[in-house]
């Protein structure tokens, strides 16, 4: 079931080891720009030990209902068999490996691979393959599978799946802790807030091809630094300002992040922002980009983005609701997938506000697009420099939760949980 | 309307015509003039618009809008700079509703970054109704359906 690769087969290809210069406040560019540390990452991160976002139960209501998606660089198919459960199998024929599942989504009552039609059930295991005892002729039955083929030892390999909140989750490693451990008390109580048992409705997607590492989506959720610096058309309209009242807490691995603000008012902007080319007079021409109506399950925060490693960012900005997936592609790319969703009781006007907030965030969103430029634009420099690193030291080098937005130490935290797991 | 008349058809393939100009030509105050005041226009990807999803990439209601999305572009979003290149094909005229022309056009982007190659940046077609005003025809809904599965980074530009 847990396809690990041997060790020996890691350390064959290992890179010499990292510089660190003093605990994780200053990165090495060879976490970015290595492909060996990047198939550690994919085994250690993606394929063990660690739950993997897969997507929402309402993207398959119905019994048959699958959709295909990935986790790490592997195919997986996230499917609610006929009675109702809800499975993660490999898109992976156990015959000769081709990932059958090419629709991105749809329902069916069996997997069926084209190759030789071998045909699985919903849940992954085998129910049949084509000529398995032979074909006769003159009565007497021609080739087939050995006597001893057993149908049970080749079906899909099968995730361990965890769902909660309408939101699914799936590991290859089936000696998984549970989820909620997974996530730990204090991250747990910002993923309940969000999934708080509403049903979701399915908004819609966007899709973006980012090339950099899959780690500086991390970094730039975990990162309160730059929203004020980069983004001038959050400090523009008054979404964003460094003074908000706010927290960052970690999980006590410090993998697992929430950046957790509060819209506050006080005070001129500009002071804060330090911003020089600041337009305090800026007026929208129509202003229900910023229609914003507080919602009752917020419980005073107005935005909240959580970052659970390594899989999906959890984004809730004002009315603006989304799951961001990473799926990486090398070292060097990631896909980037953002499922925007609603709930259930959404009047007609909330749901019309989702989809109008839903401007400022995505591939072409004014405060998302410029973050994959800037991590287009470091990932050059971690290809081109090797040997160099960066400087995350805003608010000192440790690790520790704060109640402010001046600070880098969710970077910091989540590599020294990195380092635990990748340089052990 | 009962059937396109020489002049209106001509006037029809200006207005795609001007609209691939004025979107590369990098005057972006140029791109909001095309539409009514109450437009709608929505970059949306293939995969929401055929399974009924509402979500877009880029979903605005009003030409106020787009002067917002004219001023991002030039003021707040940081981006890498490049050169947008439409090809736009004829538009074939779908249905004719009093005055209000109905009609879809294929198209595809080609994106030149400074020192690099020029790629295929975004392809689809756009599904358009177009009114006549006072200041020529105008769209009043363009809904920009791509097909490309995977947006290459990120869109700044108007398509
Ligand atoms: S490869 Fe799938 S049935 Fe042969
Ligand atoms: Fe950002």
């Amino acid at each position: 079931m847990n396809a690990s690769i041997p060790l020996s087969d890691l350390v064959s290809t290992a890179s010499p080891p990292l510089n660190w210069e003093s605990g994780t406040s200053r990165i090495p560019f060879a976490v970015y720009n290595d492909p060996a540390l990047h198939a550690r990452e994919l085994q250690r991160f993606f394929y063990e030990q660690h739950w993997c976002y897969v997507g929402l139960e309402a993207e398959i209501p119905n019994p048959g209902d699958y959709k295909r998606t990935e986790i790490g660089e592997r195919s997986v198919i996230l499917v609610r068999a006929l009675d109702g459960a809800i499975h993660v199998v490999e898109n992976a024929c156990a015959h000769r490996g081709v990932a059958f599942c090419r629709a991105r989504s749809g329902n069916a009552q069996a997997f069926v691979c084209p190759y030789h039609q071998w045909n699985y059930a919903l849940d992954g295991r085998l129910r049949g393959v084509p000529m398995r005892h032979g074909v006769k002729r003159d009565g007497v039955a021609q080739g087939g599978m050995p006597v001893d083929f057993n149908l049970a030892d080749h079906g899909l390999t099968r995730l361990k799946v965890a769902t909660r909140g309408g939101v699914v989750f799936a590991s290859f490693d089936h000696d998984i802790e549970p989820f909620e451990d997974f996530l730990g008390p204090d991250i747990l109580r910002y993923f309940d807030r969000l999934f708080d048992g509403r049903r979701l409705t399915i908004l819609g997607y966007n899709r973006q091809r980012i090339p950099g590492n899959w780690k500086l989506m991390q970094e730039n959720i975990k990162d309160p630094y730059h929203p004020g610096l980069l983004h001038t058309w959050f400090v523009t309209f008054g979404l964003w300002r460094a003074d908000n009242e706010s927290r960052l807490v970690m999980d006590r691995h410090h993998r697992h992040a929430a950046m957790i603000s509060t819209r506050g008012n006080a005070g001129k902007v500009s002071e804060v922002s330090q911003v020089s080319s600041f337009k305090q007079t800026m007026r929208l021409h129509d202003p229900r980009f910023l229609d914003i109506v507080p919602e009752p399950w917020w419980n005073g925060p107005t935005a909240v983005m959580t970052t659970l490693f390594p899989s999906v960012i959890l984004q809730q900005q004002v009315n603006s609701v989304s799951t961001r997936q990473i799926v990486p592609d090398d070292h060097g790319h990631f896909d980037f997938v953002w499922t925007h969703f609603g709930f259930e009781d959404d009047t007609p006007e909330m749901t019309e506000r989702r989809l109008r907030q839903a401007n400022l965030f995505g591939p072409a969103g004014f405060v998302s697009a410029d973050d994959g430029e800037v991590i287009e634009f470091s990932q050059q420099t971690f290809e081109a420099k090797r040997g160099h690193r960066t400087v995350a030291e805003l608010g000192g080098r440790d690790v520790g939760n704060t109640d402010h937005m001046v600070t880098e130490t969710l970077i910091r935290g989540m590599y020294r949980y990195w380092r635990a797991v990748i340089e052990r | 309307m009962s059937a396109l008349g020489f002049d209106d058809w001509y006037a029809l393939t200006q207005l795609y015509a001007d609209y691939a100009s004025a979107v590369d030509s990098g005057d972006w105050d140029l791109w909001p003039e095309f539409f009514t005041d109450d437009c709608v226009y929505r970059l949306q990807p293939r995969e929401n618009f055929e399974r009924g999803l509402p979500l877009a990439t880029l979903r605005f209601e009003s030409k106020g809008m787009l002067k917002d999305r004219v001023y991002g572009i030039r003021e707040t979003l940081f981006h890498d700079p490049y050169y947008q290149r439409h090809i736009v094909g004829t538009p074939v005229i779908r249905k004719l509703d009093g005055d209000r022309i109905h009609a879809e056009a294929n198209y595809a982007v080609i994106r030149t970054k400074l020192s690099a190659l020029s790629t295929v940046f975004n392809a689809g077609r756009t599904l358009d109704e177009i009114v006549r005003t006072p200041a020529g025809f105008k769209f009043a809904s363009r809904l920009v359906i791509y097909d490309s599965e995977m947006i290459p980074n990120s869109i700044i530009y108007p398509i």
